[in-house]
């Protein structure tokens, strides 16, 4: 079964571990062409929304709606839909970029794996690099295979987990580029990051969590830092 | 079986260029093998039915050890959430895990039976197919259940020490019935329905396991 959405809905999500609120009745909507970030401190509770989103965790309570679809109702249908790039990349440091890429585009049901893993490297400027195991490759060089993988199937629904982490200027600018470029393609996007200077300009929603709370939502916000700093200033 | 396959696959090919589960696991079984042969053989006279229990203690030793480490791999990279977030049925990937766990320890097998039959002087080899059926099925059944254990504990603080504390008295069955197997299988007289009865034995707890792992792994996989 092929599903496909144009909208993702968080309606009261809650995440408990055991007596601790990672989140509290978190409510937004979002659609496609569109980037939003979760933004707060370590702790606020980012993380466990995108894995809430991406299907990783159940909500204690509420629900997520991709489109008329619910997880687990929709199962792996949904999950093709899904693409998740999270604080660790998910490469197999063994393997070579062409065979990580491969391996997955595989699990996702490509026809040409090796072909799609060829392209995937084309896009992230690294098919010189193909054969080679990415325990040799940089930081920079991971974060871009690993960005390929997460999209390697073409997902409604991209997620990225502080993707900006230990980047260069060069591959911060190419990761900002690719997620202008997937707003552009009719991608959701969802960033957790605490980066407030490399999200400025980037995102069209931000939404303000502190400690598993939903502090705010803002649309097109301008002057990031400043935002921030008055949101928070006037939840604490 | 696609999915299954490239996870088998992928698991292969990262061992062969690793090769640290092989080498650990065969260093560990055969160190195990040794320390008995040291400890039990006097005189150049091995213990009668000794081979078979020793056999299986080595297996099951290493298999755990294999068990482990087949997960903490997964874990390192956070791998494994990127193989549960693929659009496959989450059984699948257990399948592949558990097809390259069962690989592994078949080829620590084939370098134990010879080890152990000439070390304790055990005619392990007088009936090969018989030998076969009891390891391969006593295999599946042990890394049926571990396969299981060790993805439900890859985030345990204490996966080492759980491990085995929950796997063997699951598997106790299967070791039983496997050493008991193989110990007929090195009697002057063998008795073949007997060693039929326990290969049966073993194949009804492989379907057991397996069936309940598959029924099981999707719910205790997801959070």
């Amino acid at each position: 079964m092929s599903i496909d959405f144009q909208e993702l809905t968080a309606e009261d999500v809650s995440r408990h571990f055991g007596r601790r609120k990672a989140l509290s009745r978190i409510s937004f909507q979002t659609r496609t062409g569109s980037i939003l970030g979760l933004l707060g401190p370590n702790g606020a509770g980012k993380s466990t929304m995108i894995a809430v989103l991406a299907t990783l965790m159940r909500p204690s309570g509420g629900a997520i709606h991709y489109g008329t679809y619910t997880s687990p109702a929709a199962g792996s249908a949904l999950r093709s839909r899904i693409g998740i790039l999270g604080h660790d990349l998910f490469l197999y440091p063994e393997l070579t970029a062409r065979e990580n890429l491969a391996f997955f585009a595989g699990l996702y049901g490509a026809r040409d794996a090796n072909g799609a893993a060829d392209a995937a490297l084309a896009r992230a400027g690294l098919a010189d690099r193909a054969h080679d195991p990415i325990s040799s490759f940089s930081r920079g060089m991971r974060q871009r295979v690993a960005l390929e993988r997460s999209l390697i199937h073409g997902p409604r629904l991209v997620l990225l987990d502080e993707p900006f982490t230990g980047l260069d200027d060069a591959s911060t600018a190419a990761l900002v580029a690719r997620l202008r470029g997937l707003r552009d393609e009719g991608a959701i996007v969802v960033l957790a990051t605490h980066d407030l200077d490399l999200a400025e300009g980037l995102l069209d929603e931000a939404l303000f969590l502190r400690d598993g709370r939903m502090v705010d939502a803002v649309a097109r916000p301008g002057a990031l830092r400043s935002t921030y700093r008055s949101i928070m200033g006037r939840s604490s | 079986m696609r999915i299954a396959w490239l996870v088998l696959k992928k698991d292969l090919t990262v061992e062969v260029r690793s090769l640290e589960i092989a080498y650990t696991t065969l260093f560990f079984a055969i160190s195990c093998v040794l320390f008995f042969a040291f400890a039990l053989v006097k005189e150049g006279k091995a213990p009668e039915d000794g081979a078979a229990g020793i056999l299986w203690i080595a297996i099951a030793f290493a298999g755990t050890l294999a068990l482990g480490r087949t997960f903490e791999r997964e874990r390192q990279s956070e791998t494994l959430r990127a193989l549960l977030m693929a659009p496959a049925d989450r059984p699948a990937i257990y399948v592949g895990k558990l097809l390259g766990i069962i690989a592994l320890l078949i080829a620590a097998e084939i370098v134990l039976v010879p080890l152990v039959a000439f070390l304790f002087q055990a005619p392990l080899l007088s009936h090969p197919f018989w030998l076969a059926a009891v390891l391969i099925s006593g295999t599946i059944g042990f890394a049926a259940v571990g396969t299981l254990f060790s993805a439900m504990l890859v985030r345990a603080r204490s996966r080492d020490v759980l491990l085995p504390v929950l796997l063997y008295p699951i598997t106790v069955p299967v070791i039983i019935a496997g050493v008991r197997a193989t110990a007929e299988l090195l009697q002057p007289d063998v008795e073949l329905a007997l060693v039929r009865f326990w290969v049966m034995l073993l194949l009804a707890l492989d379907v057991v396991f397996v069936t309940l792992a598959l029924w099981t792994f999707e719910p205790l996989m997801t959070d």
